[in-house]
């Protein structure tokens, strides 16, 4: 298996020679297909991990390599969604799903002419995380997990080989929570995308991920790197067992100690 | 609201009549009434002389008796004040959509629109009258800039406030600043530019009234100065009750355009 995203060494400092060190010496290898998972402490970088996998952050030392290319300005290959769902208030959520297609170089161009296709895609993915029939609809209409479910449309419409979520869940309550994280994992399952999922929450990074990063604390690095063992397709039962509970408690410990350091 | 109020009127209601009124709708003309009302009783009681302040029949008694020169210098105000007002819409739009362009030019520009704001406009109107006359000109111009820099900032700001996350949404897939700008930035900023209209408008008439008034022949402004000199003092009352018609009317334009254009603005109160 090739690596999809390849980190190697990176450093990444803000305003300038005497600012914030971001993270330090990160590195860190995604294989394609896979669903990695990042968590650590609070203000360990990774925000800055998303940015600098995008390409909307340069580094300034280190390399980062997506999909075999050195990444020096933005990567649309990668869909991207964020705990806040953004969506634009002006727009339906169908019209909504629909604007990464007018960016996309490789669509804008197409988008006037094949609309319907594109439609059709944007009306099954709405469909398959279970928003059938509310294209028309405002995203004020729609509650928070619909909007967040909307929100993932969104980043997948135009099929990216990657995609990068940075807490998607943190503001719904636990069981919209949990729903979305059988969506997220059934989209995983049908779509073969790459996904990478930054997280505080340790419990979401284990059913849904297939390798954990743990980070340390500012400057971020890779500290700990573990492969989930349990076998696909999970379902939320699985965060009953004794096996799991162990592996969320072992993270826990390793993050609280991250944070000591720190 | 409308609606409602025609179908319950049209329904012969049981209710008794204090219960059928919308108060809510029936409030601002009651306010008005109320308002002539203590005003013309304050009048009576004080005895005061109509050179120092009319009673309200006595200036509707004005209106009626001036009709002709009133109704000409409304409408010379009105036309400057609209003609001003547009010229400020179009060049608010235009410089706000300017500045909240970047970060650099906002930066840089911004102190000096708030000390140019500073300046009093009244200040400014002999400097037009010695480069365009007294007239029509230089009332156009003093509403212009009056009214220009409420535009401006909220446009601005409407620019200057896209959600980062919207951004980098938008960035990592390429995005160039012209495509963020039609697809986030102008969308985004019509509430704001579509509410600053109402404060515009209201301070066109001042800027255009405050020329008439220094340098002009015309408008309820020059017509105001003159009646003044002549201790015609319910003509200058008339004017101004003709101001508050004008401006009220026009404000209530604005707030209907504004309803029209940016619906999704204030629909989202409504979102559960």
């Amino acid at each position: 298996m090739s690596h999809l995203v390849s980190i190697d060494n990176v450093d990444m400092r803000y305003g300038g020679a005497d600012g914030t060190l971001a993270v330090s010496g990160l590195t860190m290898r995604v294989d394609k297909g896979e669903f990695a998972a990042v968590v650590g402490p609070s203000g360990c970088g990774k925000s800055t991990l998303m940015k600098l996998v995008t390409g909307l952050h340069i580094p300034q030392a280190g390399v980062v390599i997506v999909a075999g290319q050195q990444v020096t300005k933005p990567v649309s290959i990668v869909g991207m969604a964020f705990q806040n769902p953004t969506m634009l208030p002006w727009r339906t959520t169908l019209e909504n799903i629909l604007l990464p297609l007018e960016i996309v170089e490789r669509h804008r161009h197409r988008l006037r002419a094949n609309k319907k296709e594109y439609i059709e895609k944007a009306e099954n993915l709405l469909e398959i995380v279970g928003l059938k029939g509310v294209g028309s609809k405002f995203p004020w209409q729609l509650s928070g997990g619909m909007q967040q479910r909307a929100n993932l449309c969104r980043a997948l419409i135009h099929e990216p080989e990657l995609l990068m979520l940075d807490e998607p869940f943190g503001a719904l309550d636990a069981f919209t929570r949990e729903e979305l994280w059988c969506v997220i994992r059934d989209l995983h399952a049908a779509q073969g995308v790459t996904i990478v999922l930054v997280t505080h929450d340790l419990r979401e990074a284990v059913f849904l991920a297939d390798r954990i990063f743990v980070m340390s604390a500012r400057p971020g690095k890779v500290v700990k790197e573990h492969t989930v063992p349990f076998e696909r397709p999970r379902d939320l039962e699985l965060m009953y067992e004794t096996a799991f509970n162990d592996m969320v408690h072992v993270l826990h410990g390793e993050i609280a100690k991250a944070r000591v350091v720190a | 609201m409308t609606m409602a109020m025609q179908n319950r009127a049209a329904k012969p209601s049981t209710k008794p009549l204090m219960q059928r009124i919308n108060w809510v709708r029936a409030a601002p003309f009651l306010y008005t009434l109320g308002l002539f009302v203590i005003w013309e009783l304050s009048v009576i009681v004080f005895a005061l002389p109509q050179t120092l302040l009319p009673a309200p029949t006595r200036v509707f008694e004005a209106i009626v008796q001036y009709w002709s020169p009133i109704w000409k210098n409304s409408l010379q105000t009105l036309y400057t004040t609209t003609l001003g007002f547009l010229i400020a819409v179009v060049a608010g739009l235009g410089i706000g959509l300017f500045i909240g362009w970047s970060k650099t030019i906002y930066a840089g520009l911004y102190p000096l629109m708030i000390g140019f704001n500073a300046i009093p406009k009244v200040a400014l109107v002999p400097i037009l009258v010695i480069w365009f006359g007294i007239g029509t000109v230089p009332a156009v111009l003093t509403a212009f800039l009056i009214s220009f820099f409420p535009i401006v900032v909220n446009v601005a700001t409407g620019l200057a406030t896209i959600e980062p996350e919207t951004e980098d949404v938008l960035r990592a897939l390429g995005a160039r600043k012209i495509d963020i700008m039609l697809k986030v930035g102008i969308p985004r900023s019509m509430p704001y530019f579509f509410g600053s209209l109402k404060i515009a408008i209201t301070l066109a008439f001042v800027g255009s009234v405050v020329s008439e008034t220094v340098a002009s022949n015309y408008g309820l402004g020059n017509m105001m100065s003159s009646a003044q000199s002549q201790f015609n003092v319910p003509l200058v009352f008339a004017g101004l009750l003709m101001l508050a018609i004008e401006g009220i009317a026009m404000y209530a334009l604005m707030a209907f355009i504004e309803k029209r254009m940016t619906g999704w603005a204030h629909r989202s109160t409504m979102a559960n």
